[in-house]
């Protein structure tokens, strides 16, 4: 069995989170979404100092405004915009916003991001 | 002797037939592969043939990866950017058909979908050997292509009505 | 002063990737660098729902064509702690052997790219002269050129024989004979430094703060190399990570091409010490449970997580690509540079599109 282990966070605990983080030198590695059906997410944040990993759990509902930490971490602000596309996840405070079109060619509400399990996503029909 | 310009390109392009390599959301295996055929092992420019990076320069279009939404209208883009007779050559399995991706939910499929291909070569990644050899049978088309040209405006012709069949298929 | 945007890429002769960068110009200075991506994008994580867990072995290869050995192995490495498969010790070494290699000629393919970008076509031409033997040695010993293709899960599919090590072992005296020639003429070289020595400048915090990794936070002065969490067969093997301080183009450049060197040592170490036995352990079951592994690939640290649910399909499979994590360093580097200088300081990061965007 591996020995992952997260910290279970709260959605208010991210942004506070992430700065106790940064002043302490730690580097955000990335942030990963996960779908886990009926509606749920998790967002995990994962950091790491000197080869050290440490990583936080947020879980939510969808729909639900996730505070953004791209301006504590302007590395963030790749992988935010790829879970707005993906997941169809929302940001609040994003430093660079591309609208859902930073990977997809048709922007589409959140119902329809290739990633949501209840997702109604088809291949778009091919237009030349 | 007349000095005759037409004759004079028509044999430049086969002799010399200069490359616009694309990459159409490949893994760069095929990229890598198109490069290294300019390398001094493999040394394509021994017959000619160069790698240009203006789209009205070139006479052959080699297009590695699968098509995506995205790109598909850069690719239609540089197709219709180059001058007639042109070849096209898909890279590749994923070229081909979209490969191990062809389902994947931003995948369209292989180039053939949005533009006309004449020669696919197929590999994952295909060897520098497979690449040359793909330019040597589109040079064929190619000639072909020229010795049709005669007959006004069959050049264009033949390429809209391959571009509707493509289309519509 | 008015501003004007200058669109760089997709199709841009330097690259051989389509990266789009739109950057804001006052004069001839850039004041302001927006990445627009999506050219690549495939959608490959969302195949792991639709693959078995040992078939996508082979999509997590075509990640990327160039690194493809070391995208399996950090696969391979998670579902094997999950299933708690112990690898064979020779099979661990063959991995380091087939991922050094790797390493080794995506450096120099890099390097002769960046030649390239400043219109060193003889450099170019030199440096992939050499690549060429590591690519011969990929066919002969895997039979493909690019992808290799060995790693599977529990172990490795090809075994090297002692004639293949003592073919590979003089091929690499072979070339680091003629990389010291090359490294000289490109590391002195008046117009070499000329366009890379203080062009791009990433300050030893800027790079830790935005999450750097790989040759570009070596190349800031971090002595960070994933390779030292001595996964597979490097907890047998001396290395130490090599460190330039100077966050220059200049010193990301010679982190590079030090690598390689370095990269020909580890496998003459492996192949030293590599311990006879099995191939590949026997898999039973599907894993279960969570897991994030980072391996160290040749433009830096690569990140897994991977999430099983007991079921034969991984629930999900995330991955952080170096460049992923370059390219926020890449947009803090190039305002104030000159437009001539972004082909030269874009190429840099080393920037790989279908890592990214995958």
């Amino acid at each position: 069995m591996s020995n992952f282990e997260a910290t279970s966070i709260s959605l208010d605990e991210i942004r506070s989170t992430a700065r106790e983080m940064y002043d302490g030198g730690w580097r955000l590695v990335t942030q990963t979404a996960v779908d886990r059906g009926d509606k749920r997410f998790e967002l995990l944040y994962h950091y790491d100092k000197d080869l050290v990993e440490k990583h936080f759990r947020v879980s939510f509902t969808q729909g639900t405004i996730v505070p953004s930490i791209s301006d504590i971490y302007f590395a963030a602000l790749l992988v935010e915009n790829e879970n707005r596309d993906l997941f169809g996840l929302e940001y609040d405070g994003l430093v660079l916003d591309f609208n859902r079109s930073f990977y997809l060619e048709e922007a589409g509400d959140p119902m329809t991001a290739p990633f949501c399990k209840i997702s109604t996503f088809t291949k778009p029909k091919v237009e030349v | 002797m007349k000095f005759d310009l037409k004759k004079w390109i028509r044999t430049g392009s086969l002799k010399s037939p200069w490359v616009l390599h694309f990459d159409c959301g490949s893994c760069n295996g095929c990229d890598i592969e198109t490069l290294a055929c300019l390398t001094p092992v493999h040394d394509v420019e021994r017959f000619g043939i160069i790698n240009v990076g203006n789209p009205k320069h070139a006479d052959v279009l080699l297009v590695s990866g699968t098509v995506n939404h995205r790109n598909k209208v850069v690719l239609k883009n540089l197709y219709d950017q180059m001058a007639h007779p042109k070849a096209v050559i898909a890279l590749g399995a994923c070229g081909l058909n979209g490969g191990i991706f062809h389902d994947a939910y931003n995948v369209v499929g292989g180039v053939d979908k949005v533009i006309p291909v004449d020669v696919y070569v197929p590999g994952c990644p295909p060897k520098p050997e497979a690449i040359i050899d793909a330019v040597v049978v589109a040079l064929g088309k190619l000639k072909g292509m020229l010795e049709n040209e005669d007959a006004p405006g069959a050049g264009e012709k033949q390429a809209d009505a391959e571009r509707d069949k493509a289309a519509n298929a | 002063m008015t501003r004007s945007i200058i669109p760089f890429g997709p199709q841009h002769p330097v690259l051989p990737e389509p990266l789009h960068l739109k950057l804001a110009l006052e004069d001839e200075t850039v004041v302001e660098a927006v990445p627009a991506l999506g050219y690549v994008h495939r959608g490959l994580e969302g195949l792991a729902t639709r693959r078995d867990y040992s078939q996508m072995v082979y999509v997590v290869e075509r990640v990327c064509g160039i690194c493809s050995c070391i995208h399996a192995m950090c696969y391979c490495n998670c579902i094997e702690k999950l299933m708690s498969i112990e690898v064979p010790r020779r099979a661990q070494f063959l991995r380091v052997i087939w991922s050094e290699l790797h390493r080794a000629h995506s450096h120099l393919l890099w390097l002769g790219l960046f030649a390239d970008s400043f219109g060193f076509e003889s450099l170019f031409m030199a440096l992939w002269r050499v690549r060429e033997r590591v690519m011969d040695i990929n066919e002969a010993t895997a039979g493909n050129r690019v992808i290799v293709s060995t790693n599977i899960i529990g172990g490795v599919r090809r075994d090297l024989s002692r004639e293949q090590m003592n073919s590979i072992l003089k091929d690499i005296a072979i070339m680091e004979k003629e990389l010291k020639n090359l490294y000289d003429t490109m590391m002195n070289d008046y117009s070499v430094k000329k366009r890379t020595v203080g062009k791009g400048v990433l300050s030893k915090e800027q790079a830790h703060a935005l999450g750097a990794a790989g040759p570009t936070l070596r190349g800031s002065g971090w002595a960070q190399d994933a390779r030292q969490l001595a996964y597979e067969a490097f907890d047998e093997l001396n290395f130490a990570p090599v460190v330039e301080t100077d966050g220059d183009c200049y010193s990301r450049t010679k982190v590079r091409f030090r690598e390689v060197f370095q990269s020909f040592d580890l496998v003459r170490q492996a192949i030293g010490k590599i311990p006879e036995g099995e191939l590949a352990a026997k898999v039973k079951g599907n894993p279960e449970g969570e897991i994030t592994f980072r391996v160290e690939q040749p433009r830096g640290e690569l990140f897994y997580y991977v999430r099983c649910d007991g079921s034969n399909f991984p629930e999900r499979v995330r991955i952080r690509t170096p460049t992923f994590a370059n390219i926020p360093p890449l947009l803090a580097i190039l305002p104030g540079a000159q437009l001539a200088d972004v082909p030269v300081i874009t190429l840099t990061i080393d920037p790989c599109i279908s890592c990214t965007e995958r």
